[in-house]
């Protein structure tokens, strides 16, 4: 890898700063997405702020109907919250499937949205829970947030400090793990908060993570896994590559909604007790 | 060049290295501490897991900047003296549970971290899902998680 100046600001006031100061830094999180990239030469930066040493940026608590998640928390720290397993197992289930027991030990959930990588667990996970992504500057809807594959809305100087996950009473998460990489070939996160629904799919499309609204519509009815029995999405704009073609991807995209969904209502009050019908 | 400072295997060290420096160069070729190997230098056979503050990371992917102020453990660090070898690592020689040896330092740390996390009574399902992060070339899994679960309440007495 090329070198790089390397800072250890202590505050996110400090990081700011030096980001200003720096326009062709990055910040440094987890770092198991970026310094394997710039191992591989692929991004250059000439400096490094590493966010490690800023100890407000870690943690997991609720707060108010939410769960609020640090940026820099490790997703091991995540995965084996006892709060967020209480109030929101669906969400605690998303990064214990993400790599191996030493990757979780060091990669952030910050790290994991600001990449945005179209395989990525947490991406969905925010999308599916209409999650906030709260920066030094702003606050932004995971709608808004996803704006195609490795790229966000973040602006120059701006740093992700915490997501903020709305509590919903029934939420799921499935995936189709490849089985080298353990990224999402397809992984779909379904919740349902009152009348407000969602699937959102990571892994699946050439452009990122999405929201299949016509699976979405379906649910408005019965928050269910017959709703959408036998439903299935176009498989125009899926991506395509030697482990899976876009009519597979398309497919699995309403296999694993009916999963998840059947896991969720298993979870929550269930609309159809024991249902596990439509796979 | 920057300098670091950390505590590995309980002595402090210092460097002075280029910013790039992996951890896992910066204890293979400053301290000449050559027990952690890289097998793959792309986060994915584990053969480079030591102990960063007690928890197991991968050291090809970490900088050794990053570690300014750590508590590092590598396989150099676990036994207990010259002439005993730690349980885990006395399982591991009990069972057989190597071939070429290449992978065995980060198999014995990612056990150790196992053992942190899931206690001293595991089961072969637990162990092999634990090691997920961890290929051995030879593929001698058979004993190696024969060796995990016995070394995990070697550990206990
Ligand atoms: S050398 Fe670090 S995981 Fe293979
Ligand atoms: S014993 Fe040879 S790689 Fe594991």
């Amino acid at each position: 890898m090329y070198n790089f100046t390397y800072h250890r600001p202590a505050t996110v006031r400090q990081a700011a700063n030096l980001l200003a100061k720096n326009p062709e830094a990055k910040l440094l999180a987890g770092g198991h997405s970026l310094i394997p990239v710039m191992k591989l030469r692929l991004a250059q930066p000439s400096a490094l702020i590493d966010l490690n040493q800023i100890d407000e940026l870690a943690g997991v608590e609720v707060k108010g109907r939410s769960v609020v998640i640090g940026a820099l928390t490790r997703h091991a720290d995540v995965a084996n919250s006892q709060v967020l397993q209480q109030v929101l197992p669906g969400l605690a289930s998303v990064p214990g499937s993400i790599g191996d027991p030493q990757v979780r030990n060091r990669g952030t959930i910050g790290g994991s949205v600001a990449n945005n990588d179209p395989n990525a667990d947490y991406p969905a996970a925010c999308l599916g829970l209409g999650a906030t992504i709260v920066t030094n500057k702003r606050r932004i809807a995971a709608d808004d947030f996803f704006t195609g594959m490795f790229s966000t809305a973040l602006e120059e100087n701006e740093i992700i400090v915490k997501v903020m996950f709305p509590i919903a009473k029934k939420a799921a998460y499935e995936k189709f793990k490849h089985p080298a990489s353990g990224f999402a070939l397809v992984g779909v996160f379904v919740a349902k908060r009152g009348s407000d629904i969602r699937v959102a799919v990571t892994g699946a499309g050439a452009n990122g993570v999405f929201r299949v609204k016509s699976f979405e519509e379906a649910l408005k009815k019965r928050f269910s896994p017959k709703s959408i029995e036998g439903m299935t999405i176009p498989a125009t704009g899926m991506n395509s590559d030697i482990h899976a073609s876009p009519e597979y991807r398309a497919h699995l995209v309403g296999v694993l909604a009916r999963r998840a969904l059947a896991k969720a209502t298993a979870r929550g009050d269930s609309d159809v007790p024991g249902a596990i019908a439509g796979m | 060049m920057p300098k670091v400072s950390m505590t590995v295997n309980g002595k402090p060290v210092t460097g002075d290295i280029e910013a790039r420096t992996l951890l896992v160069q910066f204890l293979r070729e400053n301290l000449r501490l050559t027990g952690t190997h890289v097998g793959c230098d792309t986060s994915q056979c584990g053969a480079c897991v030591v102990h960063v503050n007690g928890v197991a990371m991968k050291s090809c992917t970490l900088l050794a900047l990053q570690l300014e102020g750590a508590n590092v453990l590598t396989i150099e660090g676990v036994a207990p003296s010259e002439t005993q070898l730690h349980p885990m690592q006395e399982a591991f020689r009990e069972h057989h549970a190597l071939q070429c040896g290449y992978c065995t330092p980060g198999m014995i740390m990612s056990a150790l971290d196992i053992v942190r996390r899931k206690g001293n009574e595991l089961d072969d399902h637990t162990i092999r899902e634990e090691l997920d992060g961890n290929l051995c070339r030879c593929t001698g899994y058979h004993n190696i998680v024969k060796a995990i679960g016995a070394g995990a309440k070697a550990m206990a007495k």
